[in-house]
């Protein structure tokens, strides 16, 4: 997060590179399924979007294209300027710019709270210990959950697990975080605590794609919603206009729905 | 009048000669086994073919025609003047090394997916995903299996004696050359081999116990 108040300067200063993730023409099949059909969308830097649509709508895949956890069969993607490269040892140095946060949380499992959030500084940037704990403990710190530091992820509850996947995220200096769905594995009780997080990460300036049905997250802290229906992207709005004025009917349909429960 | 005390430096030789090629070929097996399950699940197609490929001609090719390959075949025409028992380790090691990569290819199909997605979404690579978070979650199911392959390659490294190695099981061919009672002879080599595969159980059976307690 401490380099963000940068990227906003250097956004001003260089406004022609200003797209930080750019989806250009991009298809993707599971078998006969067209998951993904013709989308293109661009995210400039410092923008947070909230992608939303029903289940089944391709919203996990798009995240996933992304950081190329899937590939994709046309189109382009490319991110801060630079195509994706092929599976790799460069992959792996472009997907440590893009932090990922995952519906299940994903922590490791067999490492403590701190060795989660220093594994990826340690093996990945090349930190040296001493440096990758101290910002780790900072990152945990900021997201409320420093006193866990030396548990293991099962005895953590589910909505301080993410909070810890998203330091881990942030260990990374990410350009971009991807966010698929995280809070709808959570109790109603966990879920704000982790959108807060989301909320002061938005707010200091970090560029966000964020799969959320959250509709009060998407209002206070997203500049553009981003409808998807049947593997395409049928909208695009700011989030008043896409909430209380949706222009296509597959929204208005999908509005109602989410709206009366 | 006793087979073991008249005949111990024998014996002692053929239980040390087991020792050795169980303990060789057991270390060419696990290493050769986990690299070769790396190959089988990596997203390069060359290697997955291979891997997959190794498998399947080790695990199906009986181990006394693997033996008889090694010992005439390979001097032959690629590495002539190794010792009986390098080119015994190497076929034991070669076909049990199959097994050993189907037991770490389970295990590693019991850590969730996630657990690997998470890795490399921070720029973890192919190996380092394996080597960091996959392969030490694995660990805990593929030790009993192991233990079975360990155990099942001890017996199996009589073979070896037929092939110009001092192993236990030879001993027992010296032993009714001689002309003693076949009864006791086959009595203490089968403690021979007993005393071998009780301490790996054990060995393994303590490591099962330990990786319980880290968690
Ligand atoms: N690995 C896969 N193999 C085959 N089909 C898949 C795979 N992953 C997803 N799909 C299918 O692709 C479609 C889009 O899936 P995706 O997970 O992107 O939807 P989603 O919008 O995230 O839905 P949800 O809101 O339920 O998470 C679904 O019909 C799904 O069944
Ligand atoms: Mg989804």
């Amino acid at each position: 997060m401490s380099g963000v108040s940068v990227t906003k300067d250097a956004e001003d200063a260089a406004p022609a590179a200003n797209d930080l993730v750019v989806l250009s023409n991009v298809n993707k099949h599971f078998g006969a399924l067209h998951v993904l059909q013709d989308i293109d969308l661009t995210i400039a830097r410092g923008e947070v979007v909230v992608v939303i649509g029903p289940s089944g709508s391709g919203k996990s895949t798009l995240c996933r294209t992304i950081n190329r956890l899937e590939t994709v069969d046309s189109g382009d993607i490319s991110i801060d300027g630079k195509p994706l490269p092929q599976e790799g040892k460069e992959l792996a140095r472009l997907r440590a710019d893009v932090g990922m946060v995952f519906q299940s949380f994903n922590l490791f499992a067999h490492k403590t709270v701190l060795e989660n959030v220093m594994l990826g500084q340690i093996k990945v940037r090349k930190a040296d210990k001493k440096a990758a704990e101290e910002k780790a403990r900072t990152l945990l710190d900021r997201v409320g959950v420093g006193v866990q530091a030396d548990k293991y992820p099962a005895q953590l509850s589910g909505g301080q697990q993410q909070r810890v996947a998203i330091a881990r995220a942030l260990a990374m200096d990410p350009k971009v975080m991807l966010f698929d769905e995280p809070t709808s594995a959570l109790d109603p009780e966990m879920i704000n605590e982790v959108l807060e997080v989301m909320q002061q990460l938005a707010r200091d300036g970090m560029t966000m794609i964020v799969v959320t049905h959250e509709m009060g997250f998407a209002r206070s802290a997203a500049n553009r919603v981003v409808f998807m229906a049947d593997g395409k992207i049928v909208e695009e709005a700011a989030p008043d206009q896409f909430f209380s004025n949706p222009r296509s009917d597959r929204a208005k349909d999908f509005l109602s729905k989410i709206l009366h429960h | 009048m006793n087979v073991l005390l008249d005949n111990f430096p024998a014996f002692r030789d053929g239980f040390i000669g087991t020792v050795s090629i169980t303990a060789v070929s057991s270390l060419i097996a696990l290493v050769l086994g986990v690299v070769v399950a790396g190959f089988r699940v990596s997203p390069v197609p060359p290697l997955r073919y291979f891997g997959t490929a190794w498998v399947t001609l080790m695990r199906n090719t009986p181990l006394t025609l693997l033996f008889l390959i090694f010992f005439f075949v390979v001097p032959e025409i690629l590495f002539p003047g190794m010792s009986p028992f390098v080119l015994g380790s190497l076929a034991l090691g070669f076909y049990t090394s199959s097994f050993v990569c189907e037991a770490v290819r389970s295990g590693i199909n019991t850590v969730p997916l996630g657990q690997a997605e998470a890795a490399r979404s921070i720029g973890m690579t192919f190996a380092q995903t394996l080597q960091i978070v996959v392969l030490p979650q694995a660990t805990r199911t593929v030790i009993p299996p192991l233990s079975s392959i360990f155990i099942a390659l001890t017996k199996n490294s009589a073979i070896a004696g037929a092939f110009s190695n001092a192993e236990l099981f030879g001993w027992q061919k010296l032993m009714s050359d001689k002309g003693y009672d076949i009864v006791p002879v086959f009595i203490w080599v089968a403690i021979g081999y007993l005393i071998i595969t009780f301490t790996i159980s054990g060995l393994f059976r303590l490591l099962e116990r330990r990786m319980e307690v880290a968690r």
